[in-house]
């Protein structure tokens, strides 16, 4: 991403820190909770990119920075070359219009007691300079494009009449419906059963590519990434330890942390059944006390003591896109 | 191995009373477990594979309607035992459960050590101070540290009560544990590293695995033998071996086509259309609005054909 791409940056995310005050008793400083800590990148027009992590490792307080839901300890995020917190609430609120969200939980996302028409004419309500008649056609026009037919049927009908595939196509509708830049995608398929998981991503990757939006898809599952996005961050522990274009990523992951991600994920083959599989033991940090120098040394089978514990890995180039924060790599 | 299998089911049957009719969850399903062999029963939500497992342990619902079927555990009907002895001599002692969500299923108020002591103490008529010794040793053997006994639930992390669950399931040492679901709400770390506890168990110490979940990679971490369900019913069965290789229900491969796969690039699929409701499902084979290769025959209800060692419900095979 740090190529001389011609087509400026849609969101650029510098340096993000996203801390949590502890309080005792309401008042008193006792610690932070460190989400975010130190967070880089950036994402052009057109552009997929995955965040991978385990849960607890700080994505969820990414993307609701990103969202513009948190406001971060230190750095920012630009969206067009802007700081999105810059002018205050004002510059917040048009931004919003320009990301869309697509929930993890499309059984919890939708208001029960709104029909789905009400549901996708609220923003167009709320973004103002719609009349009626433009209410409803783009309306229609996003039902069409999520594939919800026939539309006529749907719109009175409420959240609880729906199949759980219907309803993360009304959640996508909705995330849609006031033309986005920017698409963030909170693990829109784990709620979903297998056989309708493929179809929806289908759908999201489509939607991306037709209206060349960016995309920020965060998920645990690396066997759907494949399929869906050009560029993996993997987050631990408020960090990104490593980031590389999809097929350099599945092919060469250079930090242990990925390795071990990648061979816990597993293809439906008889033989899983007959080894173990090498899995780092513990679980990851506390986020209020990390461990000093790289957050996975207590993990990891290759930490060099007297380096990996004291000090924090550099980010290290491996190419142009690739980078990884590991000591491993600092030789070269 | 020996002849006689483990648990054998046949014909069972359990539906639901609602204000709309009878929902039938599980509808006239049949098939056996070999000692030291994991199932996997994999179906999407709401086939009823969830209530596969309630029936075999008969934890009923207030609102059962039809209950019935023959279930043979280590030779013994089960089903014609009364309710107090099935307590006593087959649920936790023969075969025990880890609940889907194991980690909210643990109660809040007492500490986690006497929760996983308990069943111990009940069936085996033992002192507190010798069954603590025996969860100490379970603790170990799950990978709980010592230190975690006199915990509360909320102390733990998903993993670490996952692993209490585990650890009350096995406490009994059971020949048969039903595992629901058991690492769909965790970490991809944490699910392989209890993947690799139970493949430890059953190499060690012989235990037999009902494994229920809908994520037919992970399945394949622990599977022997395969039974695939839809709309309450099985509708193939076999050898993970042969199923991972070729499947043979339309639905089955349908499903393994669904699967996205992280070493080849094979372009997943997806199955259109939705499983019909238990309440009034259609006559003949329930997949059939959904099948691509289906014919005139799938009006009928299709029988269950066998072909070398696995069954498979479905007219093409006929």
């Amino acid at each position: 991403m740090e190529t001389s791409n011609a087509t400026p940056p849609t969101l650029s995310i510098r340096d993000l820190r996203v801390w949590f005050e502890l309080r005792r008793w309401g008042f008193g400083h006792v610690g932070d909770v460190r989400a975010v800590d130190g967070i880089s990148f950036e994402i052009r027009p057109g552009e997929a990119a995955a965040v991978v992590g385990e849960s607890g490792c700080g994505k969820s307080s990414l993307m609701k920075t990103i969202l513009g839901l948190y406001k971060p300890r230190t750095g920012s995020v630009y969206f067009s070359g802007e700081d999105i917190h810059a002018q205050g609430r004002k510059s917040i609120h048009a931004y919003r219009a320009n990301v869309g969200y697509v929930q993890q939980d499309p059984f919890a996302a939708l208001p029960a007691f709104m029909n789905v028409w009400q549901i996708l004419e609220e923003p167009l309500i709320i973004a103002g300079g719609h009349n009626k008649a433009n209410r409803q056609d783009r309306i229609r026009q996003v039902l069409e494009e999520v594939k919800i037919h026939p539309i006529e049927d749907f719109l009175p009908k409420y959240p609880h009449m729906l199949s759980g595939g219907q309803l993360q196509r009304i959640v996508i509708a909705r995330a849609m419906i006031l033309k986005p830049r920017v698409i963030i995608a909170d693990e829109p398929v784990s709620m979903l059963d297998a056989s309708v998981r493929v179809e929806i991503l289908r759908l999201l990757r489509g939607l991306q590519q037709s209206h060349n939006l960016s995309f920020i898809y965060i998920t645990h599952d690396l066997s759907t990434v494949k399929y869906f996005s050009e560029y993996i961050f993997v987050m631990y522990a408020g960090k990104l330890v490593e980031k590389a274009p999809i097929g350099r990523m599945l092919r060469n992951s250079s930090h242990p942390y990925t390795q071990a991600l990648l061979s816990a994920t597993s293809d439906p083959e008889a033989m899983n059944a007959r080894v173990y599989k090498e899995v780092p033991s513990g679980e990851p940090p506390s986020l209020v006390n990390p461990p000093p120098g790289c957050r996975f040394h207590p993990r990891c089978s290759k930490c060099i003591h007297g380096l990996c514990d004291v000090q924090d890995p550099p980010e290290i180039h491996l190419t142009p896109q690739h980078q990884v924060a590991c000591w491993l790599y600092s030789q070269r | 191995m020996t002849n006689q299998p483990l648990l054998e089911i046949s014909d069972l049957v359990m539906h639901f009373r609602t204000s709309q009719g009878p929902v039938q969850a599980v509808d006239h399903v049949s098939f056996r477990l070999n000692p030291q062999r994991a199932v996997v029963i994999l179906g999407e939500s709401g086939c009823g594979k969830s209530s596969l497992a309630k029936a075999i342990l008969r934890m009923l619902p207030n609102n059962i309607g039809a209950y019935s079927g023959k279930v043979f555990l280590n030779g013994t009907d089960v089903m014609s035992l009364g309710d107090e002895e099935f307590r006593r001599s087959v649920r936790w002692v023969q075969m025990s459960l880890v609940p889907q969500a194991a980690m909210n299923a643990l109660n809040p108020v007492i500490r986690v050590g006497h929760q996983v002591a308990e069943p111990f103490m009940f069936h085996n008529s033992a002192q507190r101070k010798q069954a603590m010794e025996l969860v100490k040793q379970m603790f170990h053997y799950v990978g709980v540290p010592a230190d975690f006994i006199s915990r509360y639930p909320f102390e733990l992390s998903g993993g670490m009560r996952q692993r209490v669950a585990l650890a009350m399931a096995l406490v009994t040492s059971p020949s048969l544990v039903i595992l629901d679901e058991p690492t769909s709400a965790l970490d991809l770390l944490t699910q392989s590293n209890i993947m690799n506890v139970l493949k430890r168990n059953k190499a060690e110490l012989g235990t037999s695995y009902i494994l229920i979940t809908h994520d037919v990679a992970t399945s394949s971490e622990l599977a022997d033998d395969i039974a695939v369900m839809y709309a309450g019913q099985i509708v193939e069965t076999g050898d993970a071996e042969a199923f991972f290789g070729q499947p043979l229900h339309p639905y089955s491969k349908m499903l393994m086509a669904s699967v996205p796969r992280l070493r080849t690039d094979v372009e997943p699929d997806f199955i259109s259309g939705q499983p019909p409701s238990l309440i009034s499902p259609p006559s003949g084979c329930r997949f059939a609005a959904r099948c691509p290769s289906r014919f005139d025959k799938c009006t009928l209800e299709p029988p269950s054909a066998i072909k070398e060692w696995r069954t498979v419900k479905c007219w093409l095979y006929q």
